[in-house]
């Protein structure tokens, strides 16, 4: 049984379409992140599944059972928005009990519940208060709290801490991590913040122009992006693209850049499909982090190349090369001193490399 | 070199401290001028509406009334006590009192609940029905007399003081509903998916959620309804005679129909008592206005 089971989910606003035959599953306890930049339909995604916008096409199902044309208080799910949500005129107590009166649930079980929420997310002092007395942090507990006391199959979470600054989000990025830890439930999380993403998410799906890019782990995410899209938007700074072409000769394989003669040795790489490969026009994709300046493991691939740029952002230092008139960058640490516009010998860490192809963009 | 430098900083220093000085009184000058503009006539008013006609006759505009002497008031609300023609404020003060409290009602509330549904539950050519109300705003009154009273006249209820509530109220909607649908706007849709999520439907989340966080607005729309209502002139005139007229109406007429002598202290206190209701809608509620007019302009 599939907690959460999308099948060929189409949805257009009048002529726009988007989103493009989306199918997802979810397992019970597993935590789906939604990531994407803006406008690539994971709000629309996550209200289609809390039943707050119709489908064109396809279906929703929720512990097998086809929800489509289920109303959102009955589908059994929660959500925290945003912007919170939290009803103005009611105080704490009012905000995270609404739902359950709305259910008639009985007086004692609310109470219960209430008891139970407002002390594990330590609100249980500020039952009394409006929401325009309490801090962004607070507000955010609260919040999770209306969501957690319906007791829900399904979490949903639509960018929930996009409104807090850098330090507080940190902590209830931590503080949602635990939760999830000790309540296991299913959730569904999106955002736009790829660090959000990794360290949440038990599952990634990378969304763009409203079709799923790539769906799978965060390591997978990283490690073996299956798009120079997924390839780029991961990452900080992301991925370096190099254009080139492949080079087959007596079952040898490696990478040549246009009008060069530096011939970077790809035996290693694991390819979908080895066949065709000679003279095939690709993107080399090594990550910034995975250039080093001295060597890291036997088969690393030695170069020189001229420092242009140099970065400096406290633990570390972002470093500019030129690669036959390309960028590449890299990522060292702060300490390492690097003289710009000189050679500097550096090393491609060839076990992390990604090849796409130039044309599809697919990776090979 | 230095203390040359610093020397003519010194001079900007003085020149500049000179200019904001007399930019400065220059404004309270300005300003005063125009506080007294708009008191004068207010001043004229109260003045002549204390004096006796004697006093009128022989002093000017501006002369400071003898005593505190509010005859011409007590004139001006209950009459002068003999029967035919005797007109006075008091009857059609409660006719205006009858048409303007449900009218106002009327009209702000059912501006609610459109400006909610235009927000909050988009229909298809929801904004096609917007269009049209807005062209309410812009419609002369005097385009819609003879329609609107051929449909008093078919609903029975011409010359009447409910009459005069149902066409304040629809000729309210447009008004009361671009400011509603205006705030609306500017409430975060999240609350409404939220709550639909905990289980309420249309009318619980515009009562348990919308409206009470309305006030500023709800406080607007009262304020300039009230005014519009109150202060008509047009269809109270128009839709009504006689008993049934609102206070505008019978003020006119009690001021045109003096026979012999223009009794200028009682037409005075008439026109300040016509106006008095509205003077204290706005001090009571006059706070909220400008909050409500800017609210949606910053965040909540």
């Amino acid at each position: 049984m599939k907690t959460l089971k999308i099948e060929e989910l189409s949805k257009n606003f009048g002529s726009t379409e988007v989103l493009r035959k989306i199918n997802l599953e979810i397992d019970e306890g597993n935590f789906l992140v939604l990531l994407g930049p803006s406008g690539c339909g994971k709000s629309t995604l996550l209200n289609i599944i809390a039943g707050l916008e119709n489908i064109n096409e396809g279906n929703v199902h929720i512990d097998d059972y086809n929800v489509s044309k289920v109303e959102p208080k009955d589908r059994n799910i929660a959500m925290v928005f945003q912007s919170y949500a939290l009803y103005p005129s009611m105080n704490v107590r009012e905000n995270m009990i609404f739902g359950l009166k709305q259910a008639k649930v009985s007086k004692e079980k609310i109470e219960e519940q209430l008891e139970k929420v407002s002390k594990f997310l330590q609100v249980d002092a500020l039952l009394e208060r409006k929401p325009s007395q309490l801090s962004g942090g607070q507000r955010q507990r609260v919040a999770i709290g209306r969501a957690l006391v319906r007791e829900p199959r399904i979490f949903l979470f639509d960018e929930p801490l996009s409104n807090l600054d850098a330090k507080l989000r940190v902590e209830m990025r931590r503080e949602i991590k635990k939760l999830h830890q000790q309540l296991k439930t299913t959730v569904v999380y999106v955002t736009h913040d790829q660090t959000e993403a990794m360290s949440l998410g038990t599952n990634i799906a990378i969304m763009n122009h409203g079709v799923i890019q790539q769906n799978d782990t965060p390591e997978n995410i990283y490690n073996k992006p299956s798009n120079t899209f997924v390839a780029d938007f991961i990452g900080s700074p992301s991925m370096n693209l190099i254009k080139g072409n492949l080079k087959e000769s007596s079952n040898k394989v490696s990478f040549v850049t246009h009008g060069s003669n530096i011939e970077i040795p790809i035996n290693g790489y694991d390819f979908k499909e080895k066949s065709n490969l000679d003279n095939k026009e690709v993107f080399f994709g090594i990550r910034p982090e995975h250039i080093f300046f001295k060597k890291s493991n036997e088969d690393d691939f030695e170069i020189n190349l001229r420092a242009d740029l140099s970065e400096y952002i406290g633990h570390e230092q972002i470093m500019t090369f030129n690669f036959e008139n390309q960028e590449v960058l890299a990522k060292f640490p702060s300490t390492v001193k690097i003289d710009l516009s000189k050679n500097t010998k550096l090393f491609f860490d060839l076990t992390q490399i990604s090849l796409f192809n130039a044309k599809t963009e697919e990776r090979i | 070199m230095q203390d040359k430098i610093h020397s003519s900083y010194k001079q900007l220093e003085q020149k500049s401290k000179y200019t904001n000085m007399f930019l400065r009184w220059f404004l309270y000058f300005v300003l005063v001028i125009f506080a007294l503009y708009f008191i004068f006539p207010l001043y004229v008013m109260v003045v002549t509406s204390l004096k006796t006609m004697e006093e009128i006759r022989q002093g000017t505009l501006l002369t400071w009334p003898s005593g505190l002497n509010f005859d011409s008031w007590l004139v001006a609300w209950g009459g002068r006590g003999y029967g035919a023609g005797d007109t006075f404020l008091k009857p059609y003060f409660w006719n205006s009192i009858k048409m303007v409290v449900p009218a106002v009602f009327f009209s702000t509330f059912i501006g609610a609940m459109a400006g909610y549904v235009l927000t909050k539950w988009r229909f298809k050519g929801d904004k096609w029905v917007f269009l049209f109300l807005l062209f309410g705003c812009f419609i002369p009154y005097q385009a819609i007399l003879l329609p609107m009273a051929r449909t008093l006249g078919v609903l029975g209820i011409s010359n009447s003081v409910i009459g005069l509530v149902l066409v304040h109220t629809v000729y309210g909607i447009p008004f009361t509903t671009l400011f509603f649908r205006n705030f609306y706007v500017s409430i975060p849709s999240e609350l409404v998916k939220a709550a639909r999520i905990d289980g309420a439907g249309f009318f619980k989340i515009f009562f348990k959620i919308l409206l009470p966080v309305s006030t500023p607005i709800i406080v607007v729309t009262i304020i300039w309804q009230f005014t519009q209502i109150w202060n008509d002139f047009l269809f109270g005139s128009t839709f009504s005679f006689g008993e049934a007229a609102p206070i505008q109406v019978a003020l006119n007429n009690m001021v045109l129909s003096s026979t012999s002598v223009k009794e200028y202290n009682v037409d005075m206190a008439s026109a300040i008592i016509a106006g008095i209701p509205t003077l204290i809608v706005y001090v009571l509620a006059g706070k909220y206005f400008i909050r409500g007019l800017t609210s949606g302009a910053v965040k909540g």
